[in-house]
């Protein structure tokens, strides 16, 4: 698994668990797919196993993958359903984000709504042009 | 495998001085079994000295060294046939072939594997015709690693392996690092100063500092024990604000980022606060970082030699 790390304020084990996560949401990797072993993905990634022992564990914390007796981890079967509330949890620190950039800025709401719906449109075209 | 030993290594008060320097005052570690144990420090600051003491290359005159159970200096051989050892100097014979080479480990190490040095060899694309003259510096590095992990050492350690290497060479030597880790209850020391090297492979982390060893941490706690907090003040101060368990501040002006233990003080807390005669604001504030870390700690010993007046950058 291509996993890009790099070094700077995000933890490496938090780097995995976010490139793992987004495959998994984005269906790139389907429910009863297997993760990489733990030794697999160290080596290939040239970090500590702990840390990818540790990322792992996040993520079957969060539900999303689970590890199997013996035989390996794999990705869970409710992870496709993305529920209302992890959308939540997952897009309010961007939106914090971009509110406070818009305060900075002095753009008020009206505009901002008016800039995420012609963004929204501009993207959809792309979309439909691929 | 499973190891005997807790700890691979055990240092206790490890004390040396050349030409009336000291070079080590009073280093204490231990390095768990099955650890990648990170020694970091500066040019200068004893790394070397240190790893010289655990492969029986000088004797402790003050202090103890245990390695693998034993004084490395009493019967060397037993010990050194268990470790594996690579420096960044360039110190093979260079008018051997690898062939030569190999036969060479094979005669010194009890456990050599030919299949795994044959395995390494095609790895790092070694001929085993090849003169280790006719090689490149990263070439007779890939060797020189060859020659530490092929009889799967209990004990493998690397003294500044990456200097001066290209990057292809140095991902080489870390896959090396987990691959002798993922044995379970093998053991690695990697002295760097390459921190992000560092902050991949390790899990135990000794900040070594003008012969003294500052701190040692797992590689797990240190984000979550230490927090950079950045702050602005409503007037230019040449000094950041004074806060316990503060250290390693950088910065200046109205704009200053300190380090805070969070086991020390919970600073993230107090959000705006007097001190030194301006009003200052706690702006931001996230886990440190391996580097942060490590330059805030080596800045704190800097600041209190230079000035008597070190307050607010207190050590903890």
């Amino acid at each position: 698994m291509l996993i890009q790390i790099q070094s700077g304020a995000v933890p490496i084990y938090q780097q995995i668990v976010e490139q793992i996560r987004f495959r998994i949401l984005s269906s790139q990797l389907k429910t009863g797919d297997e993760l990489p072993t733990i030794r697999g993905l160290a080596e290939s990634l040239k970090v500590n196993p702990n840390t990818i022992a540790r990322a792992y564990r996040e993520l079957e914390h969060e539900g999303l993958v689970e590890k199997r007796r013996t035989t390996g981890t794999f990705v869970a079967e409710v992870s496709g359903k993305i529920t209302r509330a992890r959308r939540k949890t997952m897009l309010t620190p961007e939106i914090d984000k971009l509110l406070v950039l818009a305060a900075h800025l002095g753009a008020d709401a009206a505009e901002l709504d008016e800039l995420i719906q012609s963004r929204h449109q501009a993207l959809d075209l792309k979309e439909q042009r691929q | 495998m499973t190891s005997q030993h807790q700890y691979a290594a055990c240092v206790d008060s490890l004390s040396r001085s050349f030409r009336g320097t000291l070079a080590l005052d009073h280093v204490s570690l231990q390095i768990p079994s099955g650890s990648v144990f990170g020694l970091v420090g500066l040019n200068g600051a004893g790394k070397t000295t240190l790893i010289q003491h655990l492969i029986g290359s000088m004797r402790a005159l003050h202090g103890s060294v245990t390695v693998l159970g034993q004084d490395p200096t009493v019967e060397p051989e037993k010990l050194l046939a268990k470790i594996g050892y690579m420096s960044e100097e360039d110190s093979l014979p260079k008018w051997m072939r690898i062939s030569d080479l190999l036969s060479f480990c094979r005669s010194v190490y009890p456990t050599w594997s030919d299949r795994y040095a044959a395995e390494l060899c095609e790895m790092f694309g070694l001929s085993t015709e090849a003169k280790l003259k006719s090689l490149s510096k990263g070439g007779r590095a890939r060797a020189a690693l060859l020659s530490a992990i092929a009889h799967r050492p209990e004990l493998l350690i690397l003294d500044e392996p990456s200097s001066g290497l290209d990057p292809i060479a140095r991902a080489d030597i870390l896959e090396a690092i987990i691959r002798t880790v993922a044995d379970e209850g093998r053991t690695v020391l990697f002295s760097s100063h390459l921190l992000d090297e560092i902050d991949r492979v390790c899990d135990h982390i000794a900040l070594l500092h003008q012969g003294k060893l500052l701190e040692t941490i797992t590689a797990e706690d240190l984000p979550e024990r230490y927090v950079e907090c950045f702050y602005c003040s409503d007037a230019p101060s040449t000094r950041p604000p004074e806060i316990t368990g503060a250290f390693g501040a950088a910065g200046g002006n109205t704009e200053w980022s300190v380090l805070i233990d969070s086991e020390v003080h919970s600073a993230t807390t107090e959000t705006i606060f007097q001190s030194r005669g301006v009003r200052w604001e706690l702006i931001r504030h996230q886990p440190a970082t391996v580097h942060r870390w490590f330059a805030g700690r080596v800045r704190v010993s800097h600041t209190v030699e230079k000035t008597s007046d070190a307050e607010g950058v207190q050590n903890v």
